[in-house]
C-alpha cells in the first residue's frame, strides 16, 4: 500500500543553529550570508513558493531536497534573480545578502549575478577555449592586464581541482573536455569572479560517479570560503555534502536543519516519509 | 515511528524479514533460559545438553542477520527510522545470540551439576531465571510493537533480578563458609546466578535498543542497579 501524501505541508519545523548540540567541527560563529524572509514566488498566477523563512550561513554547504515541482529549484533561480529574464514571473518578501535586499528593483542584475555564482544540471561550457571559458565573466567586471589573466585563470582552474588536468591544452575548446571536467569548469567560471555564494542546481546528476564523487570533493573545499547551496534528488549525496538540509514540499520549506538531525531523526513525518523513499 | 509502506515493496519485504529473524531468535533464545532452568530445578542432564545443542540455532540466526542487515545497508542505504530499525536488529541480535551462550553455559553446568550429590536449590535461583525470562519476554514485546515506553519499564525491571542476584551471591557465600563441600556445587550455582544476572543486562541493552528505534535519541538517565557483588567481601575467619 502506498499512501499519498497530504495536500499542504504542516508548520515548519527549523532547527535553529542555537539549538544544536556541539559537535567537533560545527564549534566556529556562523555568519548568515543570506536571509530568505517570508518568500513568496509566482508563475503568473501560480504561487510556486510559500512564505519560505531561511537561513544560508558563509562557509556552510545548504542542500534543498524534495520531490520534483517543490519549488527548490524555483528557490535557488530567485537567490540570483535568473527569473527576472522571464515575464510573469515575480518574487515578494526579502532576501538579504550581506544585509541588503536583492529583491530591491535598485539591485544591479550584473553585479548580483558576479556575487552570487550558479552552476546548472547540465555542463553549459561556452563554445570556446578552456581559457577564455574563465577569463570572459572576469573581463566583464574588471580590466586585467595579461599576466593578471593568467594568474586569476590559473588560480580559478586550481580552486576548481582541474589545473592539472587541463593545464596543457588551455586553448582547446571547452567543449571537448570530459561531462565530470566541463562541470568543473563551470564551477572554475563561477568561482573565477569571485563571488560570495555559490548555487549548484544538480551539479551531478549526468556525472558519473567518480566525477561526482570528484565534484564533492571539490564541494567540500569550496566550502571554507563560500556559503554553497546545493539542490540535488540524490539524497546520499544531500548526506555527504551539506551541513544543512531543507526539506521542501508544494512550494512550502516543510523542514529545515543540520543535515545529520534530518537524515537520522527528522522532525516532521513528511520528511521522514520523503527520505525513507515512503513517499506518493 | 512511520507506519507508511515504502514505495519499493521489495524493501518493506527485506525489513519484515529481518524483523521475523530477530523475533525468532528472541523466542529461541527465551525458551533456551527456560530450559536451562527447568534442567536445573529437575537435575535433568540430558535437557541441559539439549539447551547447549539448541544454541546453534540462535546462533546461526544472529549469522544471517548479520548479513541482512549488510545488504540493507549497501543496497538500500536506509535514512532515519529504517537507519535506526536495521542498526537496532543488527544490536538486538548480538545481544540476544550472548543470552543464548549464557543459557547453554547453564545447560553445560547443569551436566556437572547432576554428577554430584543431591542438594537443595536456592529458591531465589529459579526466581532470578524467571525474572530475566519475564524482561527478555517484555523487551521483545516492545520490539515487536514499537513501544518506547514498554521498553523503559522492561529497562527498570532489571533492578529486581539485580537484587535477587546480590541476596542469592550472601546466601551461597554462607553455604559455602558452612562446609567446604559445598564449594563444588555452590561455585556452579554462583556461576549460574551470575548467567541469570548478565542475561538481564543483556535484556537491559535491548531495551535501551528499542527506546532508540523509536525515539531517536539514548535512554539518557541513569538505569537503578541492584548488583552490589561486585564489591562483597567475606571477612577473615
Amino acid at each position: 500500500m502506498s499512501t499519498a501524501m497530504p495536500e499542504s505541508a504542516p508548520t515548519v519545523t527549523i532547527t535553529t543553529p542555537g539549538a544544536r548540540k556541539p559537535v567537533p567541527g560545527h564549534q566556529e560563529a556562523m555568519a548568515e550570508k543570506v536571509s530568505i524572509r517570508n518568500l513568496n514566488f509566482f508563475y503568473d498566477t501560480h504561487k510556486a513558493l510559500k512564505d519560505i523563512n531561511l537561513p544560508l550561513y558563509d562557509k556552510k554547504v545548504t542542500a534543498f531536497i524534495g520531490p520534483s515541482g517543490c519549488g527548490k529549484s524555483t528557490l535557488l533561480r530567485v537567490l540570483n534573480r535568473i527569473y527576472d529574464l522571464y515575464p510573469k514571473q515575480r518574487a515578494t518578501g526579502e532576501v538579504l545578502l550581506d544585509g541588503q535586499n536583492i529583491l530591491s528593483p535598485k539591485q544591479d542584475l550584473n553585479l548580483l549575478r558576479a556575487r552570487i555564482g550558479m552552476v546548472f544540471q547540465k555542463p553549459t561550457p561556452f563554445p570556446m577555449s578552456i581559457y577564455d571559458n574563465i577569463a570572459f565573466g572576469i573581463r566583464l567586471y574588471e580590466k586585467l592586464g595579461n599576466a593578471e589573466m593568467d594568474a586569476r585563470v590559473e588560480a580559478a582552474l586550481r580552486r576548481a581541482a582541474l589545473w592539472t588536468e587541463v593545464k596543457d591544452k588551455l586553448k582547446q575548446s571547452g567543449l571537448s573536455l570530459s561531462g565530470g571536467q566541463q562541470q568543473r569548469l563551470c564551477i572554475a567560471r563561477g568561482v573565477a569572479v569571485k563571488p560570495s555564494v555559490l548555487l549548484l542546481d544538480e551539479p551531478c546528476s549526468a556525472l558519473d560517479p567518480i566525477s561526482t564523487s570528484k565534484v564533492e570533493e571539490l564541494i567540500d573545499e569550496l566550502k571554507t570560503d563560500y556559503c554553497i547551496v546545493i539542490v540535488t534528488h540524490n539524497m546520499q549525496q544531500a548526506a555527504r555534502t551539506a551541513d544543512f538540509t531543507a526539506f521542501m514540499y508544494l512550494g512550502e520549506l516543510v523542514e529545515y536543519g543540520e543535515t545529520e538531525q534530518i537524515f537520522t531523526k527528522p522532525a516532521q513525518e513528511q520528511t521522514q516519509q520523503y527520505i525513507t523513499g515512503r513517499f506518493g | 515511528m512511520t507506519t507508511l509502506e515504502h514505495t519499493v515493496k521489495s524493501y518493506d519485504e527485506e525489513l519484515k524479514k529481518l524483523q521475523q529473524d530477530i523475533a525468532s531468535m528472541g523466542s529461541l533464545a527465551e525458551s533456551e533460559l527456560q530450559n536451562a532452568m527447568q534442567a536445573l530445578i529437575r537435575r535433568n542432564a540430558d535437557l541441559g545438553s539439549q539447551v547447549v545443542l539448541d544454541d546453534a540455532r540462535v546462533d546461526e540466526l544472529e549469522q544471517l542477520a548479520g548479513a541482512q542487515v549488510v545488504r540493507l545497508l549497501a543496497l538500500r542505504q536506509p535514512m532515519a527510522s529504517d537507519l535506526r530499525e536495521i542498526v537496532a536488529a543488527l544490536k538486538i541480535s548480538s545481544d540476544l545470540e550472548r543470552i543464548g551462550d549464557y543459557a547453554a553455559n547453564i545447560g553445560k553446568r547443569v551436566v556437572a551439576l547432576s554428577q554430584v550429590p543431591p542438594f537443595r536449590l536456592p529458591s531465589t535461583l529459579p526466581r532470578m531465571g524467571w525474572l530475566a525470562q519475564q524482561n527478555i519476554r517484555s523487551v521483545l514485546a516492545a520490539y515487536a510493537m514499537r513501544d518506547a515506553d514498554k521498553a523503559v519499564t522492561a529497562w527498570q525491571a532489571d533492578e529486581e533480578l539485580d537484587e535477587t542476584y546480590s541476596s542469592l551471591f550472601r546466601e551461597l557465600l554462607t553455604h559455602m563458609m558452612e562446609d567446604p563441600r559445598n564449594i563444588g556445587p555452590c561455585t556452579h550455582l554462583l556461576f549460574i546466578a551470575k548467567n541469570i544476572e548478565r542475561i538481564g543486562d543483556h535484556a537491559t541493552n535491548i531495551a535501551e535498543t528499542v527506546y532508540f528505534m523509536v525515539i531517536g535519541e539514548p535512554l539518557r538517565s541513569a538505569r537503578p542497579k541492584g548488583d552490589s557483588t561486585s564489591y562483597m567481601t567475606v571477612p577473615p575467619q
